[in-house]
């Protein structure tokens, strides 16, 4: 029996895996003690159970388990990064490089650096939400100290050309900062063979807890430093201070092998499941898959249905279904999705967008149920849409005079 | 944001779906909003030689409540005389329909709607257009 609501929104998070869970029980109960209590039992475990998670954590991205500092999520792992990095190499420039469509937690992290005195560049994407490597290098200057560039894209699943994009950092001698949330666990992502410094990534984005991520910071060719945001008992090598959240960590380190294990054959039945959601709904009339389709994780999908509004869409089956969408109505601004927008959508396609998150646990029962209520809306909604009966009588919208508002 | 059960009944089972001869001359049409701002509404009132309007339609591209206070719209408009119909205001639709601060935005529109319909339905018919306050909103 297919059990409802249905969750397909695992780009704002994940389920976690029962075997997160019970990996994480003991240390709630049993296993309290402070990792940073350095003399007795409660406290050595701690500690133990804290450098097996680090290690677990390492070898996901293929780096030194000195390498990762624990914390609370990616939104903070960007911004220690960023406001790290440029404080750390305050002598040596003020210029940061980063992109439109990133997420907010690094583009309100750039533009705090621009009050406090520093120089941001945003490049822009094209239609598929891929940067330009050209723009990029021309955007260097000698006083660029970072690139901050996310490995692939929370609204659409695109994946950028990190491997590219270090060559040509590594090239200028800049540090290489990416958030990685939407791509650890899901595709390969080698620290270094991708020539990473830097690092953001989450627990709960990969079927692990909420409130604990990581940042990766590059012990090795090169050296690379960043100024704590936190300041305190000086823990994770004096990078973040603050009692480390140990039941937190144990479940990120499982979550992280599990996906490490489990990756190649959850990729395979999850982008199959994707392909077939997305090859049926795109039979529906004037419906497009929003960025590249070459280069983009396995589970994600963004598609407009032309002439109706993402909002009213939803409401056709968010009981059942859970979705997001890019249409301001979803959120408190009345713009709709930036990133969207980034590749040059109409802010009319922009709102009548939906994005499929697809995760471990999706069934194909469910897909199957997601494809027929979701073009039943479309249809049932278009025979309701002005904008639908024009586009049949072959009125151009574009030459309507609208009363915008 | 959950929504009231009178949104949904409305989504759900709208009234009054449809089109009229918009060149028709006893039909009024009003098309309100923009493609860019999430929400289109288009009303229409037909109306007798009494000026009373016999039939309303609309056909709404936006978000539930959008939908739900042009279909409200229509229902009220029915059986009314076009001076009657003036006073609809948008607050009441926000009432009926328990909308929340962030979508009395489509009960503006839903005003306007009506108002665009009785206008181009006077101008058709030989009446001048009424000037009207600019909507707060938006």
């Amino acid at each position: 029996m297919l059990k409802l609501p249905i969750y397909l929104d695992n780009n704002a998070t994940t389920p976690m895996d029962p075997r997160v869970l019970e990996a994480m029980t003991p240390y709630f109960l049993e296993h309290y003690g402070n990792a940073a209590s350095r003399n007795h039992p409660f406290g050595w475990e701690a500690e133990e159970a804290v450098d097996y998670a680090r290690e677990q954590v390492a070898k996901l991205i293929g780096a030194d388990p000195k390498e990762i500092i624990f914390t609370s999520g990616a939104t903070e792992s960007d911004n220690l990064a960023i406001k790290g990095v440029y404080e750390m190499y305050a002598s040596k420039g003020n210029h940061i490089i980063t992109v439109t469509t990133e997420h907010k937690a690094v583009l309100d992290t750039c533009k705090h650096i621009e009050k406090i005195g520093g120089e941001v560049t945003y490049l822009e994407v094209n239609a598929e939400g891929l940067i330009d490597l050209k723009e990029l290098e021309a955007a260097i200057k000698p006083t660029t100290i970072l690139i901050a560039i996310m490995y692939a894209n929370n609204e659409i699943g695109v994946v950028m050309p990190i491997k590219e994009i270090s060559a040509i950092a590594r090239k200028h001698g800049v540090l290489l900062f990416t958030d990685g949330t939407q791509a650890v666990g899901k595709i390969p992502v080698d620290v270094n063979k991708d020539g990473i410094d830097l690092m953001a990534f989450s627990a709960h984005k990969m079927y692990g807890p909420k409130g604990v991520g990581a940042l990766y910071v590059r012990r090795k060719n090169p050296r690379v430093k960043v100024t704590a945001q936190m300041d305190g008992g000086g823990h994770e090598r004096g990078m973040r201070s603050g009692t480390l959240n140990v039941p937190g960590i144990v479940g990120f380190g499982k979550a992280c092998e599990l996906c490490r294990l489990d990756m190649e054959e959850d990729t395979k039945r999850i982008s199959k499941l994707r392909d077939h959601l997305e090859t049926e709904l795109l039979k529906l009339e004037e419906a497009y898959v929003n960025g590249s389709r070459e280069h983009r994780l396995p589970h994600v999908t963004n598609i407009s249905f032309k002439y109706v509004e993402g909002e009213g869409l939803l409401m056709g089956f968010n009981k059942n279904i859970a979705l997001s969408s890019g249409s301001a109505c979803t959120s408190a601004s009345l713009e709709p999705s930036y990133v969207l927008k980034a590749l040059g959508l109409g802010d009319d396609l922009a709102h009548s967008s939906l994005r499929f998150g697809l995760g471990r646990f999706t069934t194909e029962e469910q897909i199957e149920y997601t494809i027929k209520a979701i073009s039943e809306t479309v249809l049932k909604l278009r025979e309701m849409s002005p904008l639908w009966e024009m586009y049949k009588e072959g009125i151009d919208l574009n030459t309507i005079e609208w009363a915008a508002h | 944001m959950a929504y009231s059960e009178k949104v949904i009944d409305h989504y759900q089972n709208p009234k009054n779906v449809g089109t009229l001869d918009k060149s028709a001359k006893n039909v009024g049409t009003g098309l309100v909003g923009a493609p860019e701002c999430g929400d289109v509404m288009r009303l229409q009132i037909q109306v007798d030689d009494a000026g009373v309007i016999t039939d309303a339609k609309f056909k709404t591209f936006g978000c539930g409540s959008a939908i739900a206070s042009s279909s409200l719209a229509t229902e009220w408009l029915k059986g009314k005389s076009v001076d009657e119909a003036l006073k609809i205001d948008n607050m009441a639709i926000v009432e009926e329909l328990n909308l929340p601060p962030v979508k009395i935005h489509c009960s503006v529109l839903a005003e306007d709607a009506i108002k665009s319909a009785i206008n181009d339905y006077r101008v058709k018919n030989g009446l001048e257009e009424i000037k009207f306050a600019e909507s707060v909103v938006h």
